[in-house]
């Protein structure tokens, strides 16, 4: 086992980064603020799959490389499996994780979503002000996915769905 | 029934919920690195990562107190003692050395020889100026004055500048008597 910190370490980190672009450095940009938040967590996924696949030989396909994130790539990181992966064959593929850490923390009440807005992290309409915040949180975890694949050479967006809380969906489009 | 003795920073770390240090050294690193580009001045990134510290240490004292039991410290070197023993401890899973005090007992450093946040770093030239671990003194800063305590916390010496260890100078500026946000009699 290598070294370990705790988890608030990482839960702090996140939550201020996320209120520092959100609502001090971009706070009237929120598409700005998305965007370096996805970046950030861009290069955490590049840096850390190219750690965690050092040691392994080049994945033969696209599912190859999906089962890697979902298995050793999640568990490093949450100490958990994703979930659920579901794909179209086409290229889509969405990752569910039924317990995501770092929604769990956060207060989010489904029920004032009384007109089945969809919480899309790619901007679709969110009705407040907790959902905002777990939607620009989620663009953290969107970023690590897609860096970690496009380390593997595999070019993807990503976006997150949380309409089935405390469930989360990953979905991943490749881009052909 | 007797007070709950305090807990050592090692049975806390132990029990406490862990995650592997590479994703929030690398995850600290990548926000460095971003407010880099987005500020574009050193200062100012050195004052955001403060800022950034600051908001943090003001939340994480709670979470420090509730898991650590530790009580009132008689004065500001027991203070620095539980920093260095139990708080660094059970956050980042490391431990600093308490050394350098004046002669009022107000100042001290916290000498850490091994801290999580660099593991990986280094800077390039462009960065001089920059302190990386900004966010560490705001993080003291911040916590301590949840406890009433004003304090100055400075970097003196940075392994990312070629010193031997990261030596954190801790200068209590002063004690500021407990204010209740509302009267007794409201």
């Amino acid at each position: 086992m290598g070294r370990e910190v705790s988890e608030s370490c990482v839960d702090n980190l996140l939550i201020e980064m996320v209120s520092s672009y959100c609502d001090r450095f971009y706070a009237n940009k929120p598409e700005l603020a998305a965007r370096r938040i996805e970046a950030i967590g861009y290069q955490v996924g590049h840096q850390l799959s190219e750690r965690y696949t050092m040691e392994r030989p080049r994945f033969s396909d696209h599912l190859e490389a999906i089962k890697f994130i979902c298995k050793d790539f999640w568990s490093e990181i949450f100490k958990k499996q994703i979930d659920n992966l579901k794909t179209n064959h086409r290229g889509t593929f969405v990752l569910q994780d039924n317990q995501f850490r770092w929604l769990m923390h956060m207060s989010i009440d489904p029920s004032s979503d009384g007109s089945g807005l969809s919480h899309d992290a790619s901007g679709a309409l969110v009705d407040n002000k907790a959902a905002q915040a777990a939607s620009m949180r989620l663009y953290f975890p969107c970023g690590i996915i897609r860096g970690a694949l496009t380390n593997l050479g595999i070019p993807c967006a990503v976006s997150a769905d949380i309409s089935n809380l405390p469930a989360c969906s990953f979905v991943v489009r490749i881009k052909v | 029934m007797p007070p709950i003795a305090p807990r050592s920073g090692d049975a806390i770390f132990a029990s406490t919920e862990r995650v592997n240090a590479e994703l929030f050294t690398l995850t600290y690193g990548a926000v460095v690195r971003q407010l880099l580009t987005d500020l574009e001045e050193v200062d100012e990134v050195n004052k955001q990562l403060d800022q950034m510290g600051y908001n943090i240490g003001i939340r994480l004292i709670d979470e420090f107190l509730a898991k650590s039991n530790v009580s009132r410290c008689v004065d500001f070197k027991e203070t620095a003692e539980v920093i260095a023993k139990v708080g660094l401890k059970m956050f980042l899973g490391v431990t600093a050395s308490v050394t350098n005090w004046d002669a009022e007992g107000t100042t001290c450093s916290l000498v850490l020889e091994d801290n999580p946040l660099v593991d990986f770093v280094e800077l390039p030239d462009t960065c001089q100026g920059l302190y990386y671990c900004n966010i560490l003194s705001g993080v003291i800063r911040g916590s301590l004055e949840m406890v009433s305590m004003k304090t100055e916390v400075t970097w003196i010496r940075d392994m990312l500048r070629g010193d031997d260890a990261f030596e954190l100078q801790v200068k209590l500026l002063k004690q500021v008597p407990e204010v209740y946000p509302y009267k007794d009699d409201e």
